[in-house]
């Protein structure tokens, strides 16, 4: 590695916000043609870091080194002539424009000086895409190629701007499996022209898989830069998070009692009027986990607005611990004893610009001790938050703090101390780790863990199937609206995934 | 206090967190910048303002804005002096730095005029922001203000003898639920079929405007037919507010302004510390979430609208009882207070205190550029409305733009 000449050297980078040092005394070099993976969790200071070296933020200590020379980034035109380029998480594309209009954007070749060249743009375009293996159709509208073509977009505007240096941060989030796969193979393609790559993830099987060295970062430090010859997805989560990470659930055998949801032949209808759950049955035990696993969009989502009364039943009924609640209101779901973590957290379960104690009064701030004949007592719910805050180990902020300010992992902590401290009988989690590192990953599993194990019917819908394995006694798979088959823990990912994609259909008994 | 409060606090949080997109941003900016800003809007509207007097007239704004403060009765409050006023319902008096007593200087009378004025602009301040709060632009204010005043001027113009606390107790309650109903029937339109409130509220203020009209009109059912006027009765003496400060003959302040100080503290408090409050934030932070934690959304749109109007329908009804004391067809085609309420609305950033300060600004300069204040030579008499309406305009060109910006966004997002 030592003959590999640097191509960038961050030295001692410090950078302070206020009430908070995002990133202290980080180093980090990249080498050329080296494929450099910047791991943490979520706030641990990566993007800060990636951020001070496009120039959107100015260190207040440290120095930057490209090619040996020491440089000042003071906004990503600067950085972008120093031959960094970025690709964000959230793209930065003008969806109306073609595919070539966006590329050469900000450096357009012109006719008579104000004209653009499209002619020219599109062969230069061409050149580039054909010379680094990413193709991209010119012609096509931004707005109708797929995420994973826009991100080659994205590449390609980057490498068209001369960069060198490439930055890609969190590339995969928005990405299917295969996209991702073909990501790499682009990666790859790149480093052996020569070009340097940073990578920023918070998933330990993608570092391993594409990265030559890991740096990781936890609360704004570095905490070691190593190769990931030898690295082991357990060594780096022990890096990441600071102690030992147990990415296999503990769990004992399940228990499991009384029937404490029951759904019957439920129907739902859509907005569209398209039936999405068509007919479906089940029922979940007290102290046992049932997971209701399939490929996103095959009326998951409306199977759980019907049962927590956030949709109408078309047909069928629901029952929680004894009580019909077929046609109830949403309200009086979680009066019968059923708790809801949705799936889309920012949109549904909390209201940002409220503070975490106003979203913990959310199901019950019309009764006490919150409230007294329609007079709020906002002591009552702070006084709750900060227990709970402490209890299920919220970081961040205090009771008064906006909840949008939070971490994803932490506003799901939040919306998960609420629903458990209702004390549920029911708990109904759908998604409850997407989007959050291995940290929180861990401690929401452990929770619906020890929630099974206190007595509750929990019911976890999950796309993904490592987590159904690890943590259900039963699972159930749904497929264009209904349960096509149910299978105990011990099932095979290959058998889940030919059920939930349609093949081996035959009715799976309910339960 | 309020929500910005808790938000302010300890706000580390947000911080290596990168403001990711324009948007995230520009609502970083908007909640760093709280009372920053609606200061710097008003100054940079103040600052055109004068650059629009300096070009038409010549003259220098610096004079120009002098003489308003002046006319707005401001410069009272640079009168201080040792003096002692009495407490109500007893003979004892306390030290006071202003002379209360003075009831007849230009400055007293000005300043009068202005807390009259700012009186309704609080009231109708309040009743956009409360509909804010929820997520609906009510824009129909000067119908609800309407009606709450028409309402008030049947109830005092009649039922002379009954005693005056309850007369005006009747007529105030009426005028507030008359505002409370009007919009009521757009957040009834809202919650039940889905039409936007913008629309029904404007097409519910030209109903209430002709209403009136037709009321008052020539041989109209409740046209004075002594005075040979498009007028009202005149409210009977036993129900006008009491004047406190002033000669009650040449309108002076009647109590209505503590009615408005005291709704801007039931304002905070409803939204604040009860659970329709509670509701009404949350449904206009964030509707799904709202339906998700068991809010009836719809209900809450309707409640909403329905407080909304009633602030608006108590700011009518205060106008008549305290200083107006009868309604003209003119009065109803012209009167636009309902309206400038967005204005307080929208530079006090739906606050109590926001609105409070908001409508003292309005206030004050509606009443400063009133031609009877303003020296001609100063100021040209046919400029002097016109310069307020350019302030006021340039004001909500300014709060409007980013405040509205902010809010469609953050509806844009929720869709």
């Amino acid at each position: 590695m030592a003959e590999t000449p640097v191509v960038l050297e961050m030295r001692h980078v410090t950078k302070r916000f206020p009430g908070i040092v995002a990133n202290d005394d980080v180093s980090f070099t990249l080498t050329e043609g080296e494929v450099h993976a910047l791991l943490g969790e979520n706030g641990a200071g990566k993007s800060t870091l990636m951020n001070c070296l496009y120039g959107l933020y100015h260190p207040d200590e440290g120095e930057i080194l490209i090619k040996g020379s020491q440089v000042t980034l003071g906004s990503p035109r600067a950085a972008i002539d120093h031959g960094v380029g970025m690709v964000h998480q959230h793209f930065m594309l003008i969806p109306v424009m073609t595919v070539a209009e966006n590329i050469v954007l900000a450096a357009e070749p012109t006719r008579w000086r104000y004209l653009l060249d499209s002619g020219e743009a599109e062969r230069r375009v061409m050149e580039i895409s054909e010379r680094f293996g990413l193709s991209v159709d010119p012609h096509a509208r931004v707005e109708d190629i797929t995420v994973g073509q826009q991100q080659r977009v994205e590449i390609l505007k980057a490498l068209y701007r001369g960069a060198e240096i490439l930055v890609l941060d969190e590339p995969t989030a928005v990405l299917t499996p295969q996209e991702a796969e073909e990501l790499f193979t682009i990666v790859r393609g790149l480093t052996e022209q020569g070009k340097s790559i940073i990578f920023i993830s918070h998933k330990l099987n993608e570092v391993l898989a594409i990265a030559d060295r890991v740096t990781v970062l936890r609360r704004g430090k570095l905490i070691e830069t190593v190769p990931t010859e030898g690295a082991t997805e357990d060594s780096l989560a022990r890096l990441m998070v600071g102690r030992e990470v147990l990415l296999q659930v503990d769990k004992t055998p399940a228990d499991p009692g009384a029937a404490l949801l029951g759904v019957t032949d439920v129907r739902v209808i859509d907005d569209r009027g398209i039936e999405k759950v068509r007919g479906v049955s089940f029922e979940v035990r007290a102290g046992e986990i049932v997971a209701l696993a399939g490929v996103d969009g095959n009326g998951q989502t409306e199977l759980i607005d019907g049962l927590t009364g956030l949709m109408p039943l078309s047909a069928g009924s629901v029952v929680v611990d004894g009580r019909d609640v077929s046609r109830a209101t949403a309200h009086q779901h979680f009066e019968a004893g059923l708790g809801h973590v949705p799936e889309d957290r920012q949109r549904r379960g909390l209201v940002l610009d409220f503070s975490i104690a106003e979203n913990i009064g959310l199901h019950d701030f019309r009764r006490r001790p919150d409230s007294r004949f329609g007079w709020l007592f906002p002591q009552a719910m702070i006084d709750r938050a900060r227990r709970l805050i402490k209890e299920f180990d919220v970081r961040g902020g205090g009771p008064r703090t906006r909840s949008g300010g939070l971490s994803g992992g932490n506003q799901q902590k939040v919306i998960l101390a609420r629903e458990i401290d209702r004390d549920p009988r029911v708990l109904i989690a759908a998604q409850p780790t997407r989007g959050l590192d291995v940290g929180a990953i861990e401690f929401v599993h452990r929770r619906l863990v020890e929630e099974r194990d206190e007595g509750r019917a929990v019911l976890l819908v999950s796309l993904e199937l490592e987590e159904v394995l690890s943590l259900a006694d039963r699972i159930l798979v749904m497929y264009e609206g209904e349960i096509v088959g149910e299978f105990p823990p011990t099932a095979t990912e290959q058998e889940l995934g030919i059920a939930m994609t349609g093949g081996g259909r035959e009715r799976g008994v309910a339960a | 206090m309020t929500d910005e409060e808790t938000s302010d606090v300890p706000s580390e949080p947000n911080s290596p967190a990168e403001p990711s997109g324009f948007i995230d941003r520009y609502t970083l900016s908007q909640r760093a910048a709280g009372l920053i800003a609606p200061v710097i809007t008003a100054g940079i509207a103040f600052l055109l303002g004068g650059v629009v007097i300096l070009a038409s007239t010549g003259k220098a704004p610096w004079g120009v804005y002098a003489e308003i403060f002046k006319g707005a009765g401001l410069s009272w409050f640079f009168e201080v002096g040792n003096y002692r006023i009495g407490l109500p319902w007893s003979d004892a008096t306390v030290w006071f730095p202003w002379n209360v007593n003075d009831i007849e200087s230009q400055a007293a009378t000005n300043l009068q005029q202005t807390l009259i004025t700012t009186t309704t602009l609080m009231l109708t301040g309040l009743a956009v922001a409360f509909a804010f709060r929820c997520g609906l632009f009510n824009i129909g204010g000067q119908g609800q203000y309407l009606s709450g005043a028409i309402l008030a001027v049947i109830i005092g113009s009649n039922l002379d003898g009954l005693s005056p606390f309850l007369h005006v107790t009747l007529a105030l309650v009426l005028g507030t639920l008359a505002g409370a109903l009007i919009a009521g029937i757009a957040g009834y339109l809202k919650a039940t079929v889905g039409a936007h409130e913008v629309i029904s509220t404007i097409m519910l203020n030209w109903i209430v405007i002709w209403v009136g009209v037709f009321l008052f009109t020539l041989g109209g059912p409740l046209q004075n037919e002594a005075t040979g006027s498009p007028i009202s009765h005149d409210v009977v003496e036993g129900a006008k507010l009491p004047v406190f400060w002033g000669d009650p003959l040449l309108q002076g302040l009647h109590i209505g302004f503590f009615i408005a100080l005291a709704a801007l503290v039931v304002y905070w408090a409803i939204l604040n510390r009860t659970t329709l409050g509670y509701g009404v934030r949350a449904v206009g932070f964030n509707p799904e979430a709202a339906r998700y934690g068991g809010i009836n959304v719809s209900r809450n749109y309707f409640l909403a609208m329905a407080v909304s109007g009633a602030f608006a329908g108590l700011a009518g009804a205060i106008d008549i009882l305290g200083w107006q004391f009868r309604i003209s067809q003119g009065d109803i085609l012209t009167s636009s207070v309902g309206f400038v309420g967005i204005a307080v609305a929208l530079l006090g950033r739906n606050t109590a205190i926001g609105v409070g300060l908001g409508a003292l600004l309005f206030g004050s300069l509606l009443t400063g550029t009133s031609t009877r204040n303003l020296d001609p030579e100063i100021f040209k008499p046919e400029l002097a409305s016109n310069l307020t309406l350019l302030i006021q305009g340039l004001i909500v060109l300014f709060v409007g733009a980013d405040v509205l910006v902010v809010w469609l966004i953050a509806k844009a997002r929720r869709k």
